[in-house]
């Protein structure tokens, strides 16, 4: 990571001119958006050059001798290279495109869990995954025979690596962990985690949609074996994502779904398939997606994800202890690295009712269990509400957040 | 629109929730049924006694937000002593209070659940109320093993 690069502030006000959606009112209040973590808001940037790819050059992908096919292959590859730097991946080849997290995921989980696992083997998760990272391991291990382990969190979220390193075995042939928590917030140690299970050469996945939009990820520094990430959550548009994987796996690994642009040569006694990355990328993509997804890490990038982390980290300071002060509110998820994200009860008053108030006073924040079931299992709640913070929201959004709780909590008084 | 807050959380849905009546097994229950809104997670249990047709006594529990507790609360007191085929009209009346584009605001009609009225301008908010309804339905017709809003 860019460790040596000094931090910059940013123009708060230019960057919220950026984002159209941010400027109307909602329930006759300014909107004050506080749901990032389930999925972010586009800036003008990347909305224009969806509307420019329609306009001007709409038309399929590598197929085409025509020059607007040209072009759009020529920005959708561009994008592609965008998105490999921003990553550090080592070539483009390690940089597949998919419809976002869940894609990625199920891709590693069909392909190589699929090829590896047999009864028997193991595959270590933690409690505090997105159902996203736990289904897909489920539905592989019913397939091929394996079982899945899982390591405990302790009471303020945050991983408890003793367990993690006595659950690694001479039978665990993947870890997936999720790299920051969508429900909980908690940074995840995760180059120790996987420095522990490269030692026994056990590869690691790590679901990183929702580190990605909050701060910098560098997969050579991790030497993570696969990561994976969803556009929309990094104000791009929704439906794209990416699967990086170390080439060697990639190349090792049978292709998932079939059909065009997968395949080099199709005959009826024998097809062969595609060359990295188009192995992985069967039928038609979201080229628009793509491209979008390229403008919106220039625009991330062009303001520094160094920038944004440390901003995200001050506002989540100033939040947390502005949470602090409400009566009869408890926060849930304190771990001590944590990103942008507030997980709380509140003492006689449902989250799904703290939702609509809030939404009354413009404040938009998710409330249930975020997609993550077992988490809620493990403190006993059946839901949370919870802000989520992204490069834009300001000390103002957290103030009408807690005016909203205040008023919510004398709506029940 | 005029924000009022009081149009949803009336006093008499605050305070069913923070004192529900009818709260708690029942145990020489006849039938129950668990209901469950896996989008908030609200899980609740209905139980009731049964004397031929009439609805001897019901009672619930479980955890829910406001308005499907407060629900659930004013339905087991509107529903006590009435006959289950009373019970199947109110379940259609109120559901169509709830859902219909225009509703017969006769409110008069339902008592204290008129109160659950307001529920009609918040939609996501229109399963939280039904619920309870809903497993009422499924307990008297005696066709489900359990309820979900999904
Ligand atoms: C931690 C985490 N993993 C996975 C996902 C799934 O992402 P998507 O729905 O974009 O595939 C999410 C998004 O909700 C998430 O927060």
């Amino acid at each position: 990571m860019t460790a040596d690069t000094p931090v910059k502030p940013y123009d708060i006000g230019k960057v919220r001119e950026d984002f159209p959606v941010l400027h109307q009112e909602i329930n006759d209040h300014p909107l004050v958006y506080l749901d990032n973590g389930a999925t972010a808001q586009k800036p003008r940037q990347v909305i224009e050059v969806l509307d420019k790819y329609y306009r001007e050059y709409n038309s399929n992908i590598h197929r085409g001798v025509h020059s607007l096919s040209e072009k759009a292959t020529g920005e959708y590859e561009a994008a592609r290279n965008k998105i490999k730097n921003f990553i550090n991946a080592g070539s483009l080849q390690e940089v597949i495109l998919t419809s976002g997290t869940t894609a990625s995921i199920n891709l590693v989980a069909q392909t190589y869990g699929r090829a590896n696992l047999k009864p028997g083997d193991e595959i270590l998760i933690t409690e505090m995954e997105h159902h996203s990272n736990i289904v897909p391991w489920q539905i592989l291990c019913e397939q091929t025979g394996a079982s899945l382990k899982v390591v405990p969190i302790n009471d303020k979220g945050e991983l408890i690596m003793e367990e993690y390193q006595a659950l690694l075995s001479d039978r665990t042939r993947l870890v997936a962990v999720v790299h920051i928590s969508n429900a909980l917030g908690t940074i995840n140690p995760v180059k120790e985690i996987i420095d522990l299970a490269h030692a026994k050469e056990i590869p690691v996945l790590l679901d990183g949609a929702q580190a990605v939009p909050h701060c910098p990820v560098d997969v050579v520094a991790l030497d993570c074996d696969f990561y994976c990430f969803s556009a929309h959550k990094l104000f791009g548009p929704t439906g794209t994502g990416v699967l990086y994987g170390k080439q060697a796996l990639l190349e090792a690994m049978p292709p998932w779904q079939g059909g065009g642009d997968m395949i080099r040569t199709v005959r009826f006694n024998e097809t062969t398939y595609n060359d990295l990355p188009y192995k992985f990328e069967a039928g038609t993509p979201h080229i628009a997606g793509v491209i979008g997804t390229g403008a919106a890490i220039d625009y991330v990038t062009a303001i520094g994800m160094e920038n944004i982390a440390h901003y995200e980290a001050d506002l989540l300071a100033y939040g947390s202890e502005a949470l602090s002060h409400i009566d009869g509110l408890t926060q849930v998820g304190t771990a001590k690295n944590k990103a942008g994200i507030m997980s709380f009860v509140m003492d006689g008053i449902h989250p799904h009712d703290i939702g609509t108030i809030l939404d009354q006073h413009g404040v938009a924040i998710r409330t249930g269990h975020h997609c993550a079931m077992p988490v809620m299992e493990r403190y006993s709640i059946p839901a949370t509400a919870r802000a989520s913070l992204a490069l834009y929201n300001t000390r103002d959004d957290i103030d009408a957040l807690v005016e909203a709780l205040q008023n919510a909590r004398k709506v029940f008084a | 629109m005029s924000f009022d807050m009081k149009d949803l959380y009336q006093d008499v849905i605050v305070d069913h929730n923070r004192s529900p009546r009818n709260f708690g097994k029942l145990e020489d229950a006849d039938l129950s049924l668990e209901g469950y809104n896996p989008l908030c997670g609200d899980r609740l249990t209905l139980y009731i006694k049964l004397n031929n047709d009439i609805i001897n006594d019901i009672s619930f529990d479980g955890s829910g937000c406001a308005i499907s507790v407060a629900s659930a609360s004013l339905m087991t007191e509107a529903m006590k002593g009435k006959s289950t085929k009373e019970a199947e009209s109110v379940f259609n009346d109120f559901h169509h209070l709830l859902t219909d584009e225009e509703p017969d605001l006769d409110l008069e009609k339902f008592g204290k659940l008129a109160a659950l009225a307001g529920v009609r301008d918040y939609p996501s908010r229109i399963k939280c109320a039904s619920l309870c309804w809903h497993t009422l339905n499924g307990l008297l017709d005696g066709s489900h093993n359990s309820i979900s809003t999904e």
